[in-house]
C-alpha cells in the first residue's frame, strides 16, 4: 500500500510541479495525469490535495464530476455510444444493444480481454447523422449495423 | 429553583446572513415596505418585513446558493420567477412571494422531491424534517410520479451503486442516511463557510450528485472535526443527531454557556424532560455567533457518566475505602477537621482552591469560605499553572488583567500573529472565525516550536512562521521589536499620546542593542534572522495586528516577561484601542478569566485589588464582618512546599484536579499525602482524589444557575437546565460548609444575590445583575456607570492605568538546558476531542478521536534512538519518567518532542519539572530536557500508580445513604 502511493507520488509529482503555480491549476492537474496514466488513481487525490493547499473532498468533488476522469485505466480502445433524445430516435437503443452483444461488454464495463471499454454519452453534437459514436476520440455517425461489425472487428483486431 | 417554567427558545432564520453597507434601499414585499442595508437579498427582506418565504437549500449562516427552487418570487416589472435567496433587494420594487403562479410552481418542485423521499422518514414525522413541513407549507397534497422510478431510496440492479448509498453511523454523535438527502449542499457550504474545514462535497453530477465527506469516505475517516455545524445545517433528516434518534425531539430549551475552553460559546441546551437531547449553538452568542466545536455541542454525555459520584464520602486514610456519609455528616466533619488543624498548627495551616470550571459566583463563595471562614488568604487558582503571567504582564504594561478585545474584532484584523497556541485544536470555534477572516484575505504570522495545522491547513498559509526553540520567546519577541525600532517603522504619535515617552525610549534604546538583533537571536532561538525581519515588519505595517497568544507564552520560567514582550510590541506599532487589533489571552478554561476576576489569589481581592490596599479591604471587611489578613497568602506550590514541611494541614479543593494538573506530579502527591485533611468537590474520583479524607459530589454547569466569564471579558450566563443529580450545586456545598463552620451569615437562596455581593464590592462589575445579563445576553467588563453594558474594546483612547507602560524585557534562558543525559526538549499540548486533563471528555464519544497520549518525535530524532511509529518509548526528565507510544512527524523540529496530558495513564506531569514564571510561579510546562529511549510498556511508576489509584476508589456502600 505505502509501496504503491510512494510510486504513484513519483508519477504525479512532475505534473503537480509543472502546473501548481499557474492559475486554475486543477484541472490542468488532473487533465495531465488522466494522459499520463490513462486514469486518475484514488490515491493521487491526497497527493494533488496536499500539494494544492486543498482537501481531499474538495479535489474528490472535481474528479468525480468530470466521467472522462476514469478511477481505473481504460481498454485498449474506448467506445462512446451517444445516448441522448436524437439518437435514440433513429434506433440508438438497438444499436446499444446491438453493441453490447458483440463486444460483451456492458455500459460502464471493459472487456476481460482489456480490448475495449463501452461507456455511454450523452450528444456528440452529430445529431444529423445519428445514431452516433465515438471511437477513440474519432466520431462515427450514420452508425447501422454493418458499421456496429466493423467497430467490433477493428477493436479486436 | 428560580421558577423557570419550560420554554422553547426559538431564533429566527433570516435565510441568509445580513449585510452591512453605509446605504439602504427601501422596497415593498406583499405590499409590506421595509428598509434593508444594500445588498440584502429579497429572501431576508422579506423575512424582516414578517413575511416568510418557503426555502430548504438557505439559512442565515451561509452565503446563499439558489439551488432548493422553493424561494421563488415575483418582482413587478420583471419576467421570470427569480430565486428570492439570490436576488438583492433594490429600491422601490414591489415583490410578491404568494401567487397563484409561484403556488404551483413550488408545488410542482416540492412534488418532484417527495418522489425521492422516504415515505417513511422518522425525522418528518418527528418534526425534524424539513420536507414533511414544506409540503405542507406549498399546500402538496398528492404525487403524481409515485415512487417506482429512479431513485435514491433503495438500492436498485442497473445503478452501478451510485445513486444508493448505505446509512454511514460511523460518527459517534451523528447518523448520514443519503437516502433522506436532497443535495442542497447547505452541509457542504456550513462545512466551509463557517467551520472551514472543507470536509464535504457534492459527489458526481446531474441525478448521480450525492453528498460525501473526504473521497467518498466514511465520516469518521473523513477530514471531517465533528462540529456538528452540518448537522445542524441539514434542513432533511438526512444528517441527524443520534440523540435526537434514540431519544426524540426537544421539547423545551433554555441558552447557556458551555464549559468547556476559554471561548465560552452559548448553547441552547434543547431538552425532553431531564434529558438532553442536543446543544444547539445560540446565533445571538457573541463568542461564538452560532457556531460550535465537538466538545460544546457533543461532548456532555459525562454529566451523566455512570462514574459520576452522587453522595459524598469520608474515611480517616487515604488507603481505607471511601465511606458514603450523608452531607450533614461530611460538612460537620469537614468543620470539625479544619477547625481542629486550625487549632493544633495555627490558622495559616488551611486553605483552598478555586475552580475555573466553575461559576464566578462559586468561585468568589470559596475565596470568600477562605478569607472570611478561615481567616487567612490561602486561596489560588488553576490560572496559577496557566494564565497568571496574563494578570501579572498585562496589569503591569496597560493596567488590567485581560484581553483587550471581543472575539468580534477579529473580523477587522489585517495581520494576526498566534503566539504559543494553537487554536484549531484548543479553541477551535475562535479558530474558525479567524480562518473566515484568514480566507477573506488577512496574513497570519506563527510563533510556535510545532508546525501547528494554521502554520499549513488547506485554505490557510501562513505568512511565517517562527519555529523557536521552546523557552527563547522573549529573546524572538524582543528581536520583533529590534527590528520595528531601528528600521523606525513604531508609531510614534500614538506612542506620544498614549504612552509615558520616557520610558519607549528606555525601552527603544534597550531593544536596539546588539544582542536583541534578529541575527544574534537566530543563535539562541534556531529561528532564521531574515523571518524574524520579515515577521516584524508584517506586524508593523500591514494594517491592522493583533496578537493571539496561548499557554505557550505563559507557561515558561519567564512568562510575564513574554506578557509584557507583547504588550510591548502593541503599544509600539499602535496597535490598540480599537476593533481589529490588541492583545488577546485564548483562556483555556471556561471561567479562567472569571476565577482570577473573582480574587481567587492570594495577593488579590475580587477586582484585582491589592490585599494591602486598605482602602479594599474594609469593604469586605465592614460586609463581612471579620478582620482580613493584610499579607497575601500561600499559592499553590508553595502550599504543597508547606505540607512536605509539615506546617499546612488541609485543603479543600473544588473543581480542580492538582495531582494531574500540576507540575512534578511527585512533589504533589507527596504534599497531599502529607496533609490531614483534603476535600476534593469534583464530579468524579479525579487522581487528586486518590489523596483525599473527603470527598463532596459537583454538579454539572447543566444543572446550576451563575455566569460564566470567557477570555473577551465577556460575562456569559449559565442556566440550570436539569436538578443536580448530585442534590446540590456546587455554591450551596460551599455555602452548607461555611455554615457548619459557624458562618451562619451565609444565607443565599440563588446565585444571583451572590452577583449582587460581587457588582457591590467590585468596581469593574459595579453595574452586572441577573437582569441585565437576562436583557443584554451578555455583557463585557468593566460594566459600570461610565460603561452600562459592558467594553468590548478596552483601552479606547488611553490605558486603564493612564500611561501605556514600556517594560524592558531582557531574555534569561531557563534553568532547564538540555545537556548529553537529557538532550531532547519536551513541550506539551492538546488536541481537539480532548480537553484539559481529560476528565470531562475521557467520560465521553470523543475518545474514538484519541485514546492514548503520544509523543511527537522528529524522524531524525527517532531513528538515533531506533525508535519506530507507535513503539513504547521511555520518556525521562530530571524529575521523573513515564511511558508512552510515539508518532513520528515532521511537525515537531529536530530536538524538540510533543505529548498531550490528557490521559491520566501517561502522567505528562511526571516528568515536568518545578521551574516556573519569576513573578507569578506559572509552571514552565513547555520547556522539560528530557531524553526518550525505546521501552517495553508502562513504567514501575506508572503500574504503582495504577495500583494505588484502583485502590484508593474503593467504595464501602451504605444502605439507604441519604
Amino acid at each position: 500500500m505505502q509501496q504503491a502511493r510512494t510510486e504513484i507520488a513519483s508519477a504525479v509529482e512532475p505534473i503537480i510541479e509543472r502546473w501548481k503555480g499557474e492559475e486554475g491549476p486543477l484541472l490542468p492537474i488532473l487533465n495531465g495525469i488522466q494522459r499520463e496514466l490513462g486514469h486518475v488513481p484514488r490515491d493521487c487525490i491526497p497527493v494533488i490535495a496536499e500539494a494544492l493547499n486543498l482537501t481531499r473532498a474538495e479535489v474528490y468533488g472535481v474528479v468525480s464530476f468530470y466521467h472522462d476522469y476514469r478511477d481505473k485505466p481504460a481498454g485498449r480502445h474506448v467506445l462512446k455510444l451517444c445516448r441522448a433524445e436524437a439518437c435514440q430516435s433513429m434506433g440508438g437503443d438497438a444499436m446499444a444493444e446491438k453493441l453490447q452483444t458483440l463486444l460483451g461488454v456492458k455500459f460502464h464495463e471493459t472487456s476481460a480481454d482489456g480490448a475495449v471499454t463501452l461507456e455511454p454519452v450523452y450528444c456528440l453534437g452529430l445529431c444529423a447523422c445519428a445514431p452516433s459514436a465515438m471511437l477513440d476520440g474519432d466520431v462515427i455517425g450514420r452508425l447501422d449495423e454493418a458499421k456496429a461489425h466493423e467497430i467490433a472487428a477493428e477493436v479486436r483486431a | 429553583m428560580c421558577g423557570t417554567e419550560n420554554r422553547f427558545v426559538e431564533e429566527i432564520d433570516y435565510g441568509t446572513p445580513a449585510v452591512k453597507s453605509d446605504k439602504t434601499v427601501t422596497l415593498t414585499v406583499d405590499g409590506q415596505s421595509v428598509t434593508v442595508p444594500e445588498g440584502t437579498s429579497i429572501m431576508r427582506a422579506a423575512r424582516e418585513a414578517g413575511v416568510t418565504v418557503p426555502k430548504l437549500c438557505a439559512n442565515d449562516m451561509v452565503k446563499s446558493f439558489g439551488s432548493c427552487r422553493l424561494c421563488l418570487v415575483e418582482i413587478e416589472g420583471r419576467n421570470g420567477t427569480p430565486a428570492s435567496c439570490t436576488t438583492p433587494a433594490a429600491d422601490g420594487i414591489s415583490v410578491s412571494t404568494k401567487t397563484d403562479r409561484l403556488n404551483a410552481i413550488r408545488r410542482g418542485v416540492m412534488e418532484l422531491y417527495m418522489s425521492d423521499h422516504p415515505a417513511d422518514c422518522a425525522a418528518c414525522a418527528a418534526g425534524d424534517c424539513e420536507m414533511a413541513h414544506m409540503a405542507e407549507t406549498v399546500g402538496l397534497s398528492q404525487n403524481r410520479y409515485g415512487m417506482d422510478g429512479a431513485n435514491h431510496l433503495a438500492p436498485a440492479a442497473d445503478d452501478h451503486g451510485i445513486n444508493f448509498k448505505e446509512l454511514d453511523v460511523s460518527n459517534p454523535y451523528f447518523a448520514y442516511d443519503p437516502a433522506k438527502c436532497i443535495v442542497c449542499s447547505l452541509c457542504v457550504r456550513a462545512c466551509e463557510e463557517q467551520q472551514g474545514t472543507f470536509a464535504l462535497t457534492v459527489e458526481g453530477r446531474g441525478f448521480e450528485s450525492r453528498i460525501t465527506a473526504g473521497m467518498d469516505e466514511p465520516f469518521l475517516q473523513s477530514e471531517c472535526v465533528s462540529c456538528g455545524a452540518c448537522v445542524q445545517a441539514c434542513p432533511t433528516g438526512a444528517l441527524q443527531e443520534k440523540s435526537v434518534i434514540e431519544i426524540g425531539m426537544p421539547d423545551h430549551s433554555e441558552v447557556t454557556t458551555c464549559a468547556y475552553c476559554g471561548v465560552g460559546c452559548s448553547f441552547k441546551a434543547e431538552m425532553k424532560g431531564e434529558e438532553v437531547v442536543r446543544m444547539v449553538p445560540y446565533k445571538d452568542g457573541k463568542a461564538n455567533r452560532g457556531h460550535s466545536c465537538v466538545k460544546g455541542r457533543f461532548a456532555y454525555g459525562y454529566a451523566t457518566h455512570k462514574d459520576r459520584i452522587l453522595n459524598p464520602m469520608i474515611r480517616e486514610k487515604i488507603s481505607d475505602p471511601w465511606r458514603e456519609v450523608t452531607w450533614d455528616e461530611a460538612y460537620a466533619h469537614v468543620a470539625s477537621e479544619f477547625r481542629r488543624i486550625q487549632h493544633q498548627y495555627g490558622r495559616g495551616a488551611v486553605g483552598g482552591i478555586t475552580s475555573s470550571r466553575c461559576t464566578n459566583e462559586e468561585t468568589y463563595l470559596v475565596q470568600k469560605l477562605v478569607r472570611q471562614g478561615f481567616g487567612n488568604n490561602n486561596v489560588d487558582t488553576c490560572a496559577r499553572v496557566c494564565h497568571s503571567p496574563t494578570g501579572y504582564g498585562l496589569k503591569t504594561t496597560f493596567g488590567t488583567s485581560a484581553g483587550t478585545q471581543d472575539f468580534d474584532s477579529v473580523e477587522e484584523a489585517d495581520v494576526v500573529l498566534i503566539i504559543g497556541a494553537n487554536p484549531t485544536d484548543g479553541h477551535p470555534v475562535f479558530a474558525s472565525r479567524l480562518k473566515k477572516r484568514l480566507r477573506e484575505g488577512a496574513k497570519l504570522i506563527i510563533v510556535d516550536p510545532r508546525r501547528i495545522d494554521l502554520v499549513r491547513m488547506p485554505h490557510v498559509e501562513a505568512s511565517y512562521h517562527l519555529p523557536l526553540r521552546p523557552g527563547t520567546n522573549v529573546a524572538v519577541l524582543t528581536a520583533l521589536a529590534h527590528v520595528i525600532v531601528s528600521e523606525g517603522l513604531f508609531d510614534e504619535a500614538f506612542v506620544r499620546e498614549r504612552c509615558d515617552w520616557d520610558e519607549f525610549q528606555d525601552w527603544a534604546s534597550f531593544v536596539l542593542q546588539p544582542e536583541n538583533s534578529p541575527e544574534a537571536v537566530e543563535k539562541a532561538s534556531g529561528v532564521p534572522a531574515e523571518l524574524i525581519r520579515g515577521a516584524a515588519r508584517l506586524y508593523a505595517t500591514g494594517g491592522n495586528s493583533a496578537i493571539y497568544y496561548g499557554l505557550g507564552v505563559t507557561e515558561h520560567s519567564q512568562g510575564s516577561t513574554t506578557v509584557m514582550a507583547i504588550a510591548n510590541l502593541a503599544m509600539a506599532t499602535g496597535n490598540l484601542g480599537r476593533p481589529g487589533v490588541g492583545v488577546n489571552p485564548l483562556r483555556g478554561q471556561n471561567n479562567v478569566q472569571g476565577a482570577c476576576d473573582m480574587g481567587s489569589f492570594p495577593h488579590e481581592l475580587p477586582g484585582y485589588r491589592h490585599i494591602s490596599e486598605d482602602a479594599t479591604r474594609a469593604i469586605y471587611e465592614s460586609l463581612w464582618g471579620v478582620k482580613l489578613d493584610d499579607e497575601p497568602g500561600l499559592r499553590i506550590p508553595n502550599m504543597l512546599d508547606a505540607a512536605v514541611e509539615g506546617s499546612f494541614k488541609a485543603l479543600y479543593v473544588q473543581g480542580e484536579d492538582i495531582l494531574q494538573s500540576d507540575p512534578n506530579t511527585h512533589h504533589v502527591a507527596a504534599g497531599l499525602e502529607a496533609m490531614e485533611c483534603v476535600v476534593v468537590h469534583d464530579l468524579f474520583l479525579n487522581e487528586t482524589a486518590n489523596y483525599a479524607h473527603v470527598f463532596l459530589p459537583g454538579s454539572t454547569f447543566l444543572e446550576k444557575d451563575g455566569t460564566f466569564t470567557n477570555a473577551e471579558r465577556r460575562i456569559n450566563r449559565v442556566r440550570k437546565v436539569m436538578e443536580p443529580k448530585n442534590g446540590f450545586a456546587d455554591w450551596q456545598v460551599t455555602q452548607e460548609m461555611a455554615r457548619a463552620m459557624g458562618r451562619d451569615d451565609w444565607n443565599y437562596t440563588h446565585p444571583s444575590e451572590i452577583m449582587d455581593e460581587i457588582a457591590a464590592t467590585t468596581p469593574s462589575f459595579a453595574g452586572v445583575t441577573y437582569d441585565l445579563l437576562d436583557r443584554e445576553g451578555s455583557v463585557q467588563w468593566p460594566c459600570n456607570e461610565k460603561a452600562p453594558t459592558g467594553t468590548p474594546v478596552m483601552h479606547i483612547g488611553g490605558f486603564v492605568r493612564g500611561k501605556g507602560k514600556f517594560v524592558r524585557t531582557a531574555y534569561v534562558a531557563t534553568d532547564e538546558k538540555v545537556g548529553p543525559r537529557f538532550p531532547l526538549l519536551l513541550t506539551t499540548g492538546r488536541i481537539l476531542s480532548q480537553y484539559n486533563v481529560g476528565a470531562q471528555t475521557r467520560r465521553t464519544e470523543n475518545v474514538v478521536w484519541h485514546d492514548e497520549d503520544l509523543l511527537e518525535i522528529h524522524p531524525f530524532d527517532a531513528e538515533n534512538r531506533g525508535i519506530r511509529d507507535a513503539d513504547w518509548v521511555k520518556l525521562k526528565s530530571r524529575s521523573g519518567e513515564t511511558s508512552l507510544r510515539a508518532r513520528i512527524t515532521e511537525r515537531v523540529a529536530p530536538g524538540v518532542v510533543y505529548t498531550t496530558f490528557h490521559h491520566p495513564a501517561t502522567q505528562a506531569n511526571v516528568v515536568t519539572t518545578e521551574y516556573s514564571d519569576w513573578a507569578t510561579n506559572c509552571p514552565e510546562y513547555k520547556v522539560t530536557a528530557v531524553e526518550v529511549s525505546p521501552s517495553n510498556g508502562p513504567t514501575e511508576w506508572q503500574e504503582d500508580y495504577d495500583a494505588h489509584a484502583k485502590k484508593s476508589r474503593r467504595i464501602v456502600h451504605v444502605e439507604a445513604a441519604e
